[in-house]
């Protein structure tokens, strides 16, 4: 399953955001951020706490389900009152569900959250970044581990002289990618597919802003 | 036409190359004073580029400078700040300039710099630098466009031979070695015998290897180096021996390190040259050099 990751903006950044309106209805999601703790039920309630110290006015709150859906408009008929009040719409979803509510109700929307990647659940509670939707695949010569994405630099043609350890040197909590390719490719008997030499990257996979419509059948 | 540091690799010498940086602003009298200083001792002074993703004066206006004044400079160019037009570009200055020693790195990542919320680029990697300067020299540029006047570099890498793990390592050694890297310069080693059998696998491939040097500069410097930079460890006995200067020696106690150390890889033939990297205290060089009996 992939999740969106999010976490949640500094207090006084959503304060300044809301600088000026009064009046605040607050929408989480039930999907990815309940799951990470950042805009399910109980973050929600906790925003309501913390604006109605600051002395806003809560008009209303509520969590949908799937915040990113089309049918949240429908969900969201059933609370209009709350939200028409309202001069802002303090959004706890990721900017997925931001925008989808954005683009369906004629009201500000405003980020409770930062968005900051598309997560693979890789253990129970944890997310890693492993893909970055490049356009220009090239992990069937990486034992299907994306350096592009994997790696802090996207290096391709193998690790830099900051690996240390097997971790990266920006962090020490996360992996080096590409210590983690030669572990999977020399268990795999493929070590000679690393030695290959990577022509520079492909940026144009698919060009800024991506967009997609199914083919006519 | 080879540049005098090929030449000076080509000849069989022991080769000795240190660094300059360039200034943080304008005023460039530091890095004149240690260029003055060291371009008539040296075969090549690298010329760092935003060293530690720290935004400084460009390593090519650094390199044009060690030129003017009659020295030998060793370009140094990340893969960090430019994309693959930037570089190009970048390149086609040099040789325009007599700027014919280039030294191809990945660049620090800009977390580590003075500019953390910078954009890094990373649109190529080092390998693939060293592959674009050979590119070049073809009269191509990498779309495969005629240029009108062409290049003609010195190409070199870099490897950590303590690096750990060491395989992943050494396979992208010998990619940049196969992309044409004509001389390497090492991440510092302080252990001989690491280097020694580094060196047995390095002398099956050709290119001139150059072994960095590190001057120490005190016991805590070791331990900190060792803490916090990848692939540089300085074993006790030298932290022990570090330490055991009297007050104020340690630069003296470093000095001697260093030398023995060069010394001992002229001696016995362990590598073709040094890297001499003395951080922020250039001048030192000299005294290095003169312990070591160059």
């Amino acid at each position: 399953m992939i999740r969106s990751i999010t976490q949640q903006k500094p207090m006084e950044e959503i304060e300044r955001l809301l600088e000026g309106m009064g009046r605040v209805f607050i929408m989480g999601c039930g999907t990815c951020v309940t799951l990470t703790h950042t805009g399910g039920i109980p973050e929600v309630e906790a925003m309501r706490g913390a604006l109605s110290e600051k002395g806003k006015v809560v008009t209303g709150t509520t969590v949908v389900p799937v915040a990113c859906d089309n049918l949240t408009r429908e969900i969201l008929k059933d609370i209009q009152s709350g939200i028409k009040q309202s001069d802002a719409l303090l959004i706890m979803t990721c900017a997925f569900g931001v925008q989808t509510i954005a683009h369906q109700i004629g009201k500000l929307v405003i980020p409770a959250l930062n968005t900051m990647f598309i997560g693979k659940e890789t253990a129970f509670g944890e997310f890693n970044e492993v893909c970055t939707q490049c356009g220009t695949c090239i992990i069937g010569e990486t034992g299907g581990i994306c350096p592009v994405t994997a790696c802090h630099k996207g290096l391709v043609n193998g690790p830099c002289g900051g690996t240390n350890n097997g971790k990266c040197e920006i962090d020490s909590n996360k992996d080096c990618a590409w210590t983690a390719i030669y572990n999977r490719l020399k268990a795999l008997g493929r070590i000679d597919s690393m030695r290959k030499y990577q022509k520079p990257r492909n940026h144009l996979g698919e060009p800024n802003p991506g967009k997609f419509r199914i083919p006519t059948v | 036409m080879p540049s005098a540091f090929k030449k000076a690799l080509d000849s069989g010498k022991f080769v000795v190359t240190c660094e300059a940086a360039p200034s943080k602003g304008t005023n460039l009298e530091n890095m004149k004073h240690h260029i003055e200083l060291l371009k008539d001792k040296v075969d090549g002074m690298n010329v760092t580029d935003h060293q530690s993703s720290v935004m400084r004066y460009p390593s090519l206006g650094g390199a044009l400078l060690v030129k003017e004044m009659g020295g030998e400079p060793i370009l140094q160019m990340t893969c960090r700040d430019r994309n693959r037009l930037a570089l190009q570009a970048d390149l086609l200055f040099a040789s325009s300039r007599g700027i014919h020693n280039v030294l191809c790195l990945t660049g620090d990542s800009v977390m580590l710099g003075d500019h953390k919320q910078a954009k890094p680029v990373f649109d190529l990697d080092s390998c693939q630098l060293v592959a674009v300067i050979r590119t070049l020299e073809k009269g191509k540029d990498m779309a495969g466009n005629d240029l009108d006047g062409g290049v003609k570099f010195c190409a070199g890498a870099i490897v950590t031979p303590e690096a750990n793990p060491i395989e992943p390592q050494l396979i992208k050694f010998e990619k940049k070695v196969d992309a044409g890297a004509e001389f390497i310069q090492t991440q510092a080693v302080y252990d001989m015998d690491n280097l020694k059998k580094f060196m047995e696998y390095a002398r099956q491939f050709p290119g001139k290897i150059l072994a960095g040097v590190i001057l120490l500069t005190s016991a805590p410097m070791a331990r900190f180096m060792n803490k916090n930079v990848a692939g540089v460890n300085v074993p006790q006995n030298l932290i022990d021996e570090m330490a055991s200067a009297p007050k104020g020696g340690a630069i003296s106690k470093g000095i001697e390190i260093a030398g023995r150390m060069i010394r001992q890889i002229k001696e016995e033939k362990i590598c073709d040259g040094v890297h001499i990297m003395a951080i922020g205290k250039e001048e030192k060089v000299i005294d290095i050099m003169a312990a070591a009996g160059l």
